[in-house]
């Protein structure tokens, strides 16, 4: 096939609406690996990942995306956060002449939700050199109820959780906190409030007593919907994980099925051209490398070796060059050995390599380039496959490792469902695209297949 | 993903040899069964070094044993009593005793031999640290043990696909290009995703939304004493993990089948017996499938294979109890024993399969003779 007719094929894929959605879908994917890439470099993803408490706070626990709301009458509220630097909040200071001195915070928040939160969180510093200082709280609903929420002294790092106060639990009516400050009081049906809409306030009044003392507190509601992806059982927003998904399923996916088709097509072109022992040597291989169970070999060396996704790679290359492909391909080349021009080109003196490579490889490409698009689903979901069973690599978070987290965490049980279709719909998104557009090539590159 | 497998037969026609049809058919068996037995043997102790990382293995458990009895010594009140040098000898024994039971006092390489040896005489001997159900702690029963499992579900996805998928694409290459056969080929694209992804769609349905089917397991606990509500209930939780397997290969199935039966039936000689007017029952069995054959009984030989070897995530989603299960369990142990016995047995019938298809093809295909 001569390069004029290579192009002509590649026009012709225009001609199949399945391939160019594949391919659509496939540019998109690349864009998004690459603008991920870009703005969440490797270190920072990591961090975002595997970074501990300290990264994860301000999201709440498994709840689902905000865009939920979109598609709900009752609005699920929202997270936030209010400190320093976003919201409303305004500190006063008293200073006393004895040294002492009252800090006044007072956080003001709109809420046009239909449902309670999750948790409402204050996480307090204070600076003190004897004496912690003490802080006292106080809600105001919008109907101007005043609840006095706790009174507690501040250790140099504190965390108050609404949920967590029992003291405040049994004051309230043994409602629950989270609940009970946002229920309004007049609800048809005290066994499901509704939340009253409108302007919530904390005050904390803080007092210290000593000169230089100080006390700050960052105010976390935990809503039932955040972020663009929703939070998995660490707090984690799972967009860091699909995002980061795509550059690794592409990467893996592609290397991959390059890897193994390149390698397979250039070792059977060498068997078939030096023939004898090199040959029998490749096919011996071969069959061992069948009888060798494939999926079983690399969960060994998931279990015993190492996990990193590199080695896995590696290893998954591997075992897929000595298949039936490299048999199917050594036919062809033993069919193609003995045409004219390759005679030819013995009749000119070209050497070996220059034979495999510039006349037996090139007439490989038509049947290549399918087969490299048709393999690189089977390569993607064999990365989530092994990621299922646990061995996924320990660092870079993929979509797989999400599976496998809501897998082990019952998310199925506990309905929700948001944790593994994400995931799940990315990844059938991403091997149907490299699908469609491999079956179309395959139709145009070897047309006795082709429909009527 | 499943290693493609082409059935290799020897088969090449040449010009007749000298010898008669016995010498030759001997000749070709004997070379095809040693060449197939090294095979195995590599394949085989390829599988046992690196079930043991190449002794790696070793190390570990080594390092577990010492870990376990030391941690059992200090918690049994009955040893703190006593001086710490008699302690401290008798630990050493005790883990001298375990290592010995396992066979980590000899030398890897011997060792890898001996595994070599007993699986090739299929002699699988004790798991290391699995049991199977009654207890017992020999491979061949814990295998045994989980067959059925795997048979029941395996098989009958499996032979259902293969029979199903084998005369809908015969049927489709009748009505080439109709609209069923362009629905096929646009549904063949779903085949790239593998059962246990189908799995978690399934679960997430008719599980966790319907609450029609359970979510996994073999039966309802507590086990149904009565036969009938037995296999009922049995039936009800292979609902779900036979469908995913099904319907991860069902359509491509039919595309390829289809394809290689259209190739089929634009032979010359298909035209010529249309041309004589013979019905299109007997075109197809006399013109297509005939010719056709030894393609399928491959097929049908290695689908029968594949039943053996279990599904490994498919049926740890659904927490079937079957071989795949006890195998990524294994590895999980660093059980070699276990590793080795499912690998030889796969390994035993693959050959057996390789070496018997030989001799079918040439049983129903004329233009074929062994060892030519």
């Amino acid at each position: 096939m001569t390069m004029n007719n290579f192009k002509k094929s590649l026009q012709e894929i225009a001609r199949y609406p399945s391939a160019i959605v594949g391919a659509v879908v496939i540019l998109i994917l690349i864009g998004v690996a690459i603008y991920t890439m870009i703005t969440i470099p490797y270190q920072k993803a990591i961090v975002l990942w595997r970074g501990g408490e300290d990264v994860w706070y301000q999201n709440p626990k498994t709840v689902p995306p905000e865009w939920f709301n979109l598609f709900t009458k009752k609005k699920e509220p929202i997270s936030f956060v209010i400190n320093t630097q976003k919201g409303n909040l305004t500190r006063t200071i008293n200073t006393h002449s004895d040294g002492s001195s009252t800090i006044t915070l007072t956080y003001k928040f709109d809420y046009q939700f239909d449902d309670f939160p999750q948790d409402i969180a204050l996480y307090f510093n204070s600076k003190y050199v004897q004496k912690q200082p003490f802080a006292s709280l106080e809600w105001t609903t919008p109907d101007g109820r005043k609840i006095q929420v706790a009174n507690f002294a501040v250790p140099a790092q504190f965390t108050y959780r609404v949920s967590q106060d029992s003291v405040l639990q049994t004051k309230l009516y043994g409602v629950d906190p989270e609940i009970a400050l946002f229920a309004d009081p007049k609800s048809p049906d005290p066994k499901n409030p509704i939340p009253i809409k409108g302007t919530y306030q904390l005050v904390i009044t803080g007092i210290t007593w000593e000169k230089n003392s100080d006390i700050s507190a960052e105010f976390v509601f935990l809503g039932q919907v955040a972020g663009l992806a929703g939070t998995d059982f660490y707090r984690r927003d799972l967009m860091v994980a699909l995002l980061w998904g795509v550059p690794v399923a592409l990467a893996f996916g592609l290397i991959a099925s390059v890897g193994t088709s390149v390698l397979t097509m250039i070792i059977a072109a060498i068997g078939a051209w030096y023939g004898r022992w090199v040959d029998g040597l490749i096919q011996r291989i071969t069959e061992v490398n069948l009888v060798l169970p494939f999926l079983p070999i690399l969960i060994m060396i998931g279990t015993l070796f190492s996990r990193s996704i590199w080695v896995i790679l590696g290893a998954t290359v591997a075992l897929s060059i000595f298949t039936g492909q490299i048999k199917a391909y050594r036919a062809i080349f033993m069919q193609v050995k003995e045409t004219t021009y390759i005679e030819a080109a013995k009749a000119y003196g070209a050497s070996n390599w220059r034979i495999i490579s510039l006349y037996l490889i090139p007439r490989m490409i038509p049947t290549l380039i399918p087969n490299l698009v048709l393999s690189v689903p089977s390569f993607v979901f064999l990365e989530a496959s092994l990621a299922v069973l646990g061995l996924g690599d320990p660092t870079l978070p993929t979509w797989g490792k999400i599976i496998d987290d809501a897998f082990n965490y019952g998310a199925l049980y506990k309905g929700l469902y948001y944790w593994i279709l994400e995931p799940a719909v990315l990844l059938m998104i991403t091997g149907l695209a490299f699908a469609l557009l491999g079956f179309a090539l395959d139709r145009i590159f070897n047309p006795r297949l082709r429909e009527a | 993903m499943a290693v493609e497998v082409q059935a290799a037969p020897g088969v090449q026609k040449k010009k007749k040899s000298s010898t008669g049809t016995f010498g030759r058919v001997g000749r070709y068996t004997v070379t095809r069964l040693v060449t197939l037995f090294f095979t195995m043997v590599v394949g085989v102790y390829l599988t046992i070094l690196i079930a043991n990382m190449g002794g790696y293995v070793d190390t570990i458990m080594k390092a577990q044993i010492r870990e376990n009895t030391t941690m059992a010594f200090m918690s049994n009140k009955g040893y703190q009593k006593m001086d710490t040098a008699t302690r401290a000898k008798l630990l050493e024994e005790t883990i001298t005793q375990q290592e010995e039971r396992l066979g980590l006092n000899t030398p890897f390489m011997v060792r890898s031999f001996r595994y070599l040896g007993n699986a090739l005489t299929l002699n699988l001997g004790d798991a290391q640290s699995m049991t199977a159900d009654n207890g017992s702690k020999q491979v061949r029963l814990i295998i045994l043990g989980r067959l059925p499992a795997t048979l029941l579900l395996m098989g009958t996805s499996e032979l259902f696909l293969f029979f199903s998928t084998l005369f809908l694409a015969l049927a489709l290459s009748r009505h080439y290009g109709s609209l069923w056969d362009k629905l096929t080929i646009a549904l063949s694209p779903t085949s790239t995703v593998p059962p246990w992804f189908y799995g978690i769609f399934l679960i997430l349905i008719f599980a966790a939304v319907l609450h029609i089917l359970p979510f996994g397991g073999l039966t309802d606990t507590p086990v149904p004493t009565n036969p009938f509500l037995f296999a009922l209930s049995v039936l009800k939780h292979m609902t779900l993990p036979a469908l995913s397997l099904i319907l991860a290969s069902f359509f491509l199935s039919i595309y390829n089948w289809r394809t290689f039966f259209l190739i089929y039936s634009s032979e010359d000689y298909v035209e010529m017996a249309k041309a004589k007017g013979l019905t299109a029952r007997n075109i197809e069995r006399r013109y297509i499938l005939r010719p056709t054959l030894p393609t399928i009984i491959t097929q049908f030989a290695l689908t029968l294979i594949t039943v053996w070897q279990g599904a490994i995530i498919t049926e740890t989603v659904f927490l079937w109890p079957g071989l795949g299960r006890t195998l990524y369990t294994a590895i999980g142990f660093y059980d070699t024993p276990v590793i080795v016995g499912t690998t030889i047995i796969y390994a035993y019938l693959l050959a057996l399969t390789v070496f018997v298809l030989d001799f079918v093809y040439a049983l129903v295909d004329p233009r074929v003779k062994v060892g030519e």
